[in-house]
């Protein structure tokens, strides 16, 4: 028995020890399997160690794995005792089998412990070289992983170099996995903040992987299309050059493969001056796009053909959900009529959640085609709701005496708040509003909170445009927010609205009517500079969320910020429209870290200095204002303005949706994003970026009153 | 890239689970279940791939398991997806059936699998052919050792040497699934068909495989003239042991095949399709006591063919009962847990048409939350012998080094892709809506 730890005298583990130590092979074999079996179902065996450790050197392949995989999994917890095992691995990397010197060299590098680093780059260095192919593929990414663990390592005994050659092997196995491993290295580089640029691709190098591309296996080519995206190339003529080597694989059975090829191209198409080879290159895009559609559902991409994106019926829901976002993305004047008579069909569906969303999808088509919002999208809105109406009553519709008379049945809180927020916005129009508005006033401390801060606006709105038969109501309602509510967000904006209406009602008018912020639809419009960079993730996770890669790899402040740089920068030479879209953006961001706070249930309070911040400064200029009107209130005020003029607005404005500024479409994709501190940071940042930056602390504020 | 796999039961606890790089914890894979049911407690649709906290989480799954990657950096989805499915595939090829139990069987094969299919992240063969060379179920005799297959790491990684038959044969199946939907008022909305080449490759030695279509494409690039018909393509996918390059250059399939079975090509066509298989419904609904439907349906192909195995899916309320039917040829049978009736034609002649009657009892209480459903009828049916698109095989030439004859056999057939459905018109019976 081993004198590091006092074995268990009894129990599994101990029979097992004796086992290990048996003279008898298939014995020692059989209780290695069991030690794995239990490491599988995860109980405790690092106690056994030692004695799995013996059995180490041994020419059964299939017990060295089992040793091998021990090792792996429970080197961390023992430091100390893994140091034995360095001389069988060194040895294991001189086996005449190449399967023998990769398994072993593979391990090495997954071991993770200190102590056997420094024992790994004799044999690496060594495997590098081997002639086998297998071995020189492992010890490739094995590279990778020390860099990863040391990277001074790496970089002392000349593995990047060393690399660097190997993008000449002549096996196209190797090529690629030292592409992948020079990748890896170049991202982990780069994050840690390193200028050197590890990888960098040279025209020579350039054509060894377009040589290598055709020749070696699926996973590798989508390693080898990667970094193909990352090259800048030097000329038009080099870009063809590429665009033209790449296409074949748009034939191949493997669909990231095919999205890999589609990036690269999308990338270096910019560079092809010739017209005529760009729009070939488009249309040879289209088909195998399509097709990947009819595959298992994965992420999905713009295309120009509408009509497979007709659901099915049978399609999941997240699958029905991007379709339609696709379909109205697609949406011009040339389809609008397939789409509208399509969408209606959807909107008598079973699925509710599916309705509401094609009911939206009709809305944002209505607003994005302006004619057709006019004289038709309308009608057809109104008769799906009429529809829709008939099979939920709990929903409301666009024609307002009929939605009245249904005030009493709605019950869902989302519905309700639309309903209120409407009656506020047209209140002028609607005789009987005060009255109706009453209603809900009078039951306001047992609703939800988000009808309350819609009753809240509505009644303050109603006011404002007809002061003489509301001037009660307003009382009241104040009244009760301030007092006997116990939401610190309705209480908040109570206060705000009472000190505006009895200091100054002209600066209130310009704050609560302000003109909504144009609603160019926002899920058409990502921005330019997110296009941007999602083009080049094409396939991978960023895209699938719609988002740039640092809002969800944990850091989300770098993220904000960059974007910002970037809408500087573009705002140098674009002027307004960047800005807009930039905003977007930013509505986008700060909605979902607003919602996120209110979904963990963190204190209200928090998320309140923003909102108020943002109001204060509403009056001093109404440009800001009109931007800040859509940040500072409710998201939701947001959202359902955009439904809300259309007259016929969806059943509900999910005000949980947490990408207002997105677009819906990546929303279900993305549903929760970080809640992590960072998550909370931007928040900060976003608020300090508007022109005129108060700093006052939220008791300042709660002083005011 | 991926930083872990595991393989998880249905209640999120993990049966196998292996760890590619340090910057997940395992733990990770514990928190998997508990976010997919609180999407779902939110009604929300739960998305292959979504980010909590920083990780990754992107799964599949595959009967009663869910296969998951976690990853913390910006990954590849579509490739781990992929590897995911590709996972899936080789454990089926090895186990025949993929659930926990035979999970539980053969962990160390699993292990070593894993080990071999994927390295710090990156997917590395696939091939369960290739693998099953190596990683074999019986351990080796002390002997003879396993040296690693040239293929894994050949240009060509599909296919070992010295493959021996005795008589060289190959199989193609032409399949073409035909994907359609017809709207209420009766016109198709969208149609595609979608074909695979399919090869049962029982040949010796490394094959060369050339095969002719009747491309319309390559017949115009050469110049040449069909004879009969030529269809065109939109979109090809090949299996990797095609040379795409030679395809892009002159549209020709050259290939080193796999041993047995594989999927060579599949193709899309959206040209319209006639529905072969027409189907109507004409329902009388009367709230509170039954429901009628008269259904017709009509084979619209030439009459040298027919459809096999003809079934009609149609749908009716949940809440339907004594069903009665009367159909002029085939039998009906009601099936509660799918909420339909179908009808099954054995054998539907080209031009037949036949028509049949249900009628069901509906209770005289409905619930309140009761909606119409509206699914659409959909349709099953075989038709041999026959391609929509009008695909054919010219010619499929084999030379091997050795020299040796062999056959190709070729199949064709014509089938109902997994959406081919026809939604049912309007309730003559029901209220209509008033106009505003």
């Amino acid at each position: 028995m081993s004198g590091f730890r006092a074995p268990p005298r009894k129990g599994e583990n101990f029979e097992l020890a004796a086992d290990l130590n048996s003279e008898y092979r298939e014995k020692r074999k059989d209780a290695i399997k069991k030690v794995i079996a239990n490491m599988t179902v995860q109980k405790d065996v690092s106690g056994l160690f030692p004695d799995v450790l013996k059995n180490l050197q041994t020419d059964d392949l299939e017990q060295k794995k089992l040793v091998y995989l021990y090792l792996m999994n429970y080197a961390k917890t023992q430091p100390e005792l893994v140091i034995l095992a360095v001389n069988t691995f060194v040895k294991d990397t001189d086996d005449p089998n190449p399967l023998v010197r990769a398994l072993a060299i593979r391990t090495m590098g997954c071991l993770r412990a200190e102590k056997i680093i420094d024992y790994l780059c004799d044999p690496l260095q060594k495997c590098l070289k081997d002639d086998n192919p297998y071995v020189r593929k492992t010890a490739a990414l094995c590279v990778a992983k020390l860099y990863d663990l040391k990277p001074e390592l790496v970089i002392e005994n000349g593995f990047l170099e060393q690399l660097q050659e190997m993008i000449a092997d002549s096996n196209p196995m190797v090529v690629a996995n030292t592409v992948a491993a020079l990748t890896d290295i170049h991202i982990a580089a780069v994050a840690a903040g390193s200028t050197r640029d590890v990888f960098v691709i040279t025209s020579s190098i350039l054509n060894k992987l377009l040589i290598a591309l055709n020749e070696c296996s699926e996973w590798g080519r989508v390693a080898i299309l990667n970094a193909l995206a990352r090259y800048e190339s030097q000329d038009d003529r080099e870009s063809e050059h590429i665009c033209e080597r790449v296409v074949p694989q748009f034939q191949h059975a493997n669909a990231s493969v095919v999205l890999a090829a589609i990036k690269v191209i999308m990338i270096h198409m910019r560079g092809i001056r010739s017209e005529n080879l760009t729009k070939q290159l488009v249309r040879k895009m289209a088909p195998p796009l399509v097709t990947l559609l009819s595959n298992p559902p994965k992420c999905k991409l713009l295309s120009s053909e509408m009509r497979v994106f007709f659901c099915k019926y049978n399609d999941p829901l997240y699958v029905k959900v991007e379709k339609l976002d696709i379909m109205v993305r697609l949406a011009g004047e040339s389809n609008v009529d397939a789409l509208l008579s399509e969408l209606k069909e959807y909107a008598s569906e079973v699925d509710v959640d599916f309705v509401r969303k094609s009911i939206k999808a009709i809305g944002q088509t209505a607003i994005k085609i302006d004619e057709a919002a006019e004289r038709y999208v309308v009608q057809e809105a109104v008769v799906v709701m009429k529809d829709i109406f008939r099979k939920y009553p709990s929903t409301y519709e666009g024609v307002i005496p009929t939605l009245c008379a249904n005030l009493e049945e709605l019950d869902e809180p989302e519905a309700k708040a639309s309903l209120i927020w409407i009656i506020g916005e047209y209140s002028q129009k609607i005789d009987n509003a005060d009255e109706l508005l009453g209603i809900f006033v009078d039951s306001f401390t047992e609703e939800s909170y988000p009808v309350q801060l819609q009753t809240l606006t509505a009644v303050v709105k109603l006011y404002l445009q007809k002061p003489d038969s509301s001037q009660g109501l307003v009382q009241r309602i104040l009244n009760t927010a301030t007092k006997d509510c116990d939401s610190p967000d309705v209480r908040d904006r109570a206060y705000i609205y009472w000190r505006l209406l009895s200091t100054d009602p002209g600066a209130a008018k310009a704050v609560v009517l302000a003109h909504r912020p144009p609603i160019s639809l926002p899920r058409t419009t990502i921005s330019p500079a997110l296009l941007e960079e999602l083009l080049g993730e094409i396939s991978s996770l960023a895209s699938v969320y719609q988002k740039p890669e640092e809002t969800f790899v944990g850091r989300g402040r770098i993220g904000v910020d960059s974007m910002h740089r970037k809408g500087a920068e573009y705002l140098a030479d674009d002027g307004l429209a960047t800005q807009k879209a930039l905003q977007t953006v930013a509505i986008g961001q700060q909605a979902e870290n607003l919602l996120d706070l209110s979904d963990e249930g963190t204190d209200n309070g928090e998320r309140q200095p923003s909102g108020l911040a943002a109001t204060t400064i509403l009056p001093s200029t109404t440009a800001a204002a009109n931007l800040i009107a859509g940040t500072s209130s409710n998201p939701l005020d947001d959202l359902v303005s955009i439904f809300g003029n259309l007259n016929a607005g969806p059943p509900s404005a999910q005000p949980l949706n947490p990408l207002g500024g997105f677009g819906f479409g990546s929303a279900p994709m993305s549903p929760a994003p970080l809640v992590t501190p960072s998550a909370l940071q931007p928040v900060t940042p976003m608020v300090s970026q508007q022109p005129q930056t108060p700093q006052q602390p939220e008791d300042d504020l709660l002083g005011l009153f | 890239m991926a930083s872990l796999i595991a393989i998880l039961d249905l209640k999120g606890k993990p049966l196998i689970q292996r760890s590619y790089r340090d910057d997940v914890p395992p733990a990770y894979v514990e928190r998997f279940l508990p976010i997919v049911l609180d999407l779902e407690e939110e009604s929300q649709q739960v998305p292959p791939c979504f980010s909590k906290e920083g990780v990754n989480y992107m799964h599949i799954r595959h009967s009663n398991l869910y296969l998951l990657a976690l990853s913390k950096r910006n990954s590849n989805a579509a490739e781990i997806v992929l590897f995911l499915h590709r996972l899936v595939q080789v454990l089926v090829e090895y186990f025949k059936e993929l659930e926990e139990e035979s999970i539980r069987d053969n962990f160390v094969i699993i292990y070593e699998l894993m080990d071999e299919m994927m390295d710090f992240g990156y997917p590395q063969t696939t091939e369960s052919k290739i693998l099953q060379e190596y990683i074999t179920q019986e351990s080796y005799k002390l002997e003879v050792q396993v040296r690693p297959p040239i293929a894994v790491t050949n240009a060509v990684s599909w296919r070992s040497e010295g493959i021996r038959y005795r008589k060289n044969e190959v199989f193609l199946d032409v399949i073409e699934s035909v994907n359609l939907l017809v709207n209420a008022n009766g016109n198709v909305v969208r149609s595609e068909i979608l074909g695979a080449v399919k090869m049962k490759c029982y040949l010796s030695g490394m094959p060369e495989l050339r095969l002719g279509l009747n491309d319309k494409v390559m017949f115009e690039s050469t110049g040449r003239n069909a004879r009969g018909k030529a269809i065109e393509m939109e979109d090809v996918k090949f299996h990797q042991c095609v040379r795409l390059s030679r395809f892009e250059n002159d549209r020709t399939i050259s290939f080193i095949p796999p041993d047995g079975e594989f999927e060579l090509m599949s193709y899309r066509l959206s040209t319209p399709v006639k529905p072969l298989v027409w189907v109507e419904a004409a329902v009388e609904h009367h709230k509170g006591s039954r429901i009628e439907y008269m259904v017709k349906v009509k084979a619209q192909f030439k009459r040298r063919s027919t459809a096999n195995n003809v079934e009609i899916y149609v749908p009716v309320p949940d809440d339907a009962d004594t069903p009665k039917f009367r159909a002029s040829t085939g039998s009906v049978q009601y099936v509660p847990d799918k909420s339909a009736f179908v009808w099954k034609i054995k054998q539907l002649g080209g031009g037949r048409e036949f028509l049949m009657r249900a009628h069901f009892g509906l209770p005289s209480v409905r619930g309140e939350q009761d909606l119409d459903k509206r699914a659409p009828i959909s349709v099953k049916f075989e038709i041999p012998y026959f391609t929509v698109s009008g695909i054919q095989v010219r010619y499929l030439k084999i030379v091997e080094k050795s020299g040796y004859q062999a056959l190709p056999w070729v199949r064709y057939i014509t089938q109902n892709g997994d959406d081919y459905s026809l939604r049912t018109a309007q309730e003559k019976g029901s209220a209509s809506i008033v106009p505003m």
